[in-house]
């Protein structure tokens, strides 16, 4: 039973983690049809500006210095966005594949341009002490960041899921997911809720690439590139444009994940990949899709 | 005066010349309908006045130039649209699919729920569950809930039940008595009640302009639209 409940948490707070880097892909193609391959440049970001905060502006780190690295991630990591979409992807619109190849480049230039100024190797990440502490539940003991994670999401995911319920530019989003070209139509300017978007979309994985960097012990820049290809397949299998279904499939894989490579030794990427090829048959829309193109 | 003039209007979609240089003008304060049989591009002809479809020609509209200008901002000019097949946002509620399309400061509910009393009861109910009827009720109150110099409507009885139909017939005859209409309809009862001028495409381009007198003669009817001149 200890072991049961351990892996659970353990891949709920990853898939907490997934989540956190696939809502804002999802959000972006479910609005814009963008393709963005640049999504783990910007979990990068935010994870070299939290390493940058925590060790060069608060050295000494305690449970409010990580929180400011984290928002200073976030917003780093949503300002790239919004700068990447302001001078590169406002030029190509509808242009589906070069969009994609543009993203492409922006992700190989940013990890080369991180990689040359910090190195590739792996950075470890200063957090405060009660971290690395564990809680017993039952008879588990749990490492305490898996609840930091879990936390970090959902409050992120209530912030998202709260600016699409009750703000005008959340129903623009909504709307735009489903019928962009109607939501024109009615003399909206979407390109605003474009830009809301991939800054929302940065914050998520620029707060994910912090939170990663504790749980992976390490900055890297070849860490976004990792973590994007688990991102892609949350999206999918979770329906692009839906944040909820993002939230659902983040955890689904998360925990199959886990469990699989438990009790089917490392065949936890063999599990995940045989779930989106079940979602891609049964399913091609993912489980709460709305998008069509 | 004319709200709005077409001229030489050519549109492409996927290699295809879809629009071969269309003209027409459409008077202020009175109903136009467009006629044609099927695929003759009718509805192009408005998603390009709508800047949906990129055209080329000259499109304008109270005197200004919209052929590229962006969708948003030829809407914000005074052009309210009600595309084919409703295109209501099937996730949002009656109440969120109204309040997206409301540009006024002092948007017209009053209009919009004393034409059609029946959204009032369904605010908030998912538009993606009403039915064909009701999703054209939500589809043309968007377009009404503001002040529009011009109302484009691309086939508003299109797949309704008979009553239903009766039921849009009215309510458009009620609105175009004060405005402006481009409309695209097949129910030629419908048109010789509102329209007061008619213009007929076909194979991409116009081939007759002129009254609604016209739809009477049966010979006319037969041979620009290829349907009986009873009801449709």
């Amino acid at each position: 039973m200890s072991t049961f409940l351990l892996i659970l948490i353990t891949g709920i707070g990853l898939g907490a983690l997934y989540f956190l880097v696939a809502s804002g892909l999802s959000l972006i193609y479910g609005l814009m049809g963008v393709l963005n391959f640049a999504h783990g440049a910007f979990l990068t970001i935010g994870a070299f500006t939290g390493l940058w905060v925590s060790t060069k502006v608060f050295p000494n780190p305690t449970t409010w210095t990580f929180i400011v690295s984290m928002l200073a991630g976030g917003i780093m990591a949503g300002l790239f966005a919004l700068l990447m979409e302001q001078l590169v992807i406002t030029r190509l619109y509808n242009r589906h594949i070069d969009q994609a190849l543009v993203t492409v480049g922006v992700s190989l230039v940013a990890t080369a341009l991180l990689g040359g100024w910090f190195g590739f190797d792996a950075r470890l990440v200063p957090t405060p002490l009660w971290f690395l502490n564990a809680v017993t539940i039952g008879d588990a003991i749990i490492p305490v960041d898996r609840f930091i994670y879990i936390v970090v999401a959902a409050v992120l995911l209530i912030a998202m899921l709260s600016i699409l319920r009750f703000t005008r530019i959340g129903l623009i989003i909504r709307a735009g997911v489903e019928n962009r070209a109607m939501v024109t139509a009615l003399g909206i300017n979407v390109r605003l809720a474009f830009s809301t978007v991939f800054f929302i979309g940065g914050f998520a994985a620029g707060v994910g690439g912090v939170l990663i960097s504790v749980f992976s012990y390490g900055v890297s820049p070849l860490m976004g590139g990792s973590w994007l290809i688990y991102g892609f397949i949350v999206v999918v299998v979770g329906g692009m444009g839906s944040i909820t279904g993002s939230a659902i499939a983040a955890m689904l894989i998360g925990i199959t994940n886990q469990f699989a490579n438990y009790y089917f030794t490392g065949l936890g990427d063999f599990v995940v990949v045989i779930i989106l090829a079940a979602v891609l048959l049964t399913k091609p829309t993912g489980l709460l899709g709305k998008v069509s193109h | 005066m004319s709200s709005l003039e077409v001229k030489d209007l050519q549109v492409t979609i996927n290699g295809s010349h879809i629009l071969q240089g269309v003209s027409f003008s459409v008077p202020e304060n009175k109903v136009t309908a467009l006629l044609g049989r099927n695929g003759v591009g009718k509805s192009t002809t408005l998603k390009a006045i709508m800047g949906l479809n990129p055209g080329t020609g000259s499109i304008k509209f109270g005197g200004t130039e919209i052929v590229a200008m962006p969708t948003h901002k030829i809407v914000q000019m005074g052009m309210g649209y009600v595309p084919e097949d409703r295109e209501i946002f099937a996730s949002l509620t009656v109440k969120e699919n109204l309040s997206l399309a409301v540009r006024d400061e002092q948007p017209n509910y009053e209009l919009v729920y004393s034409l059609f009393p029946e959204l009032l009861t369904r605010t908030g109910q998912r538009a993606g569950t009403l039915s064909g009827g009701q999703q054209q009720m939500v589809a043309i109150s968007r377009a009404l809930l503001n002040k529009n110099k011009i109302l484009l409507i691309d086939e508003p009885t299109k797949g309704l039940a008979p009553k239903l139909v009766t039921e849009v017939a009215k309510s458009l005859a009620h609105v175009a008595d004060h405005s402006t209409m481009l409309i695209v309809e097949q129910n030629l009862a419908l048109v010789k009640a509102i329209a007061q001028n008619i213009i007929v495409m076909d194979q991409g381009k116009v081939v007759f302009e002129g009254g609604p007198e016209n739809l009477q003669d049966e010979s006319f009817v037969k041979s620009m639209l290829g349907v009986s001149g009873g009801h449709k």
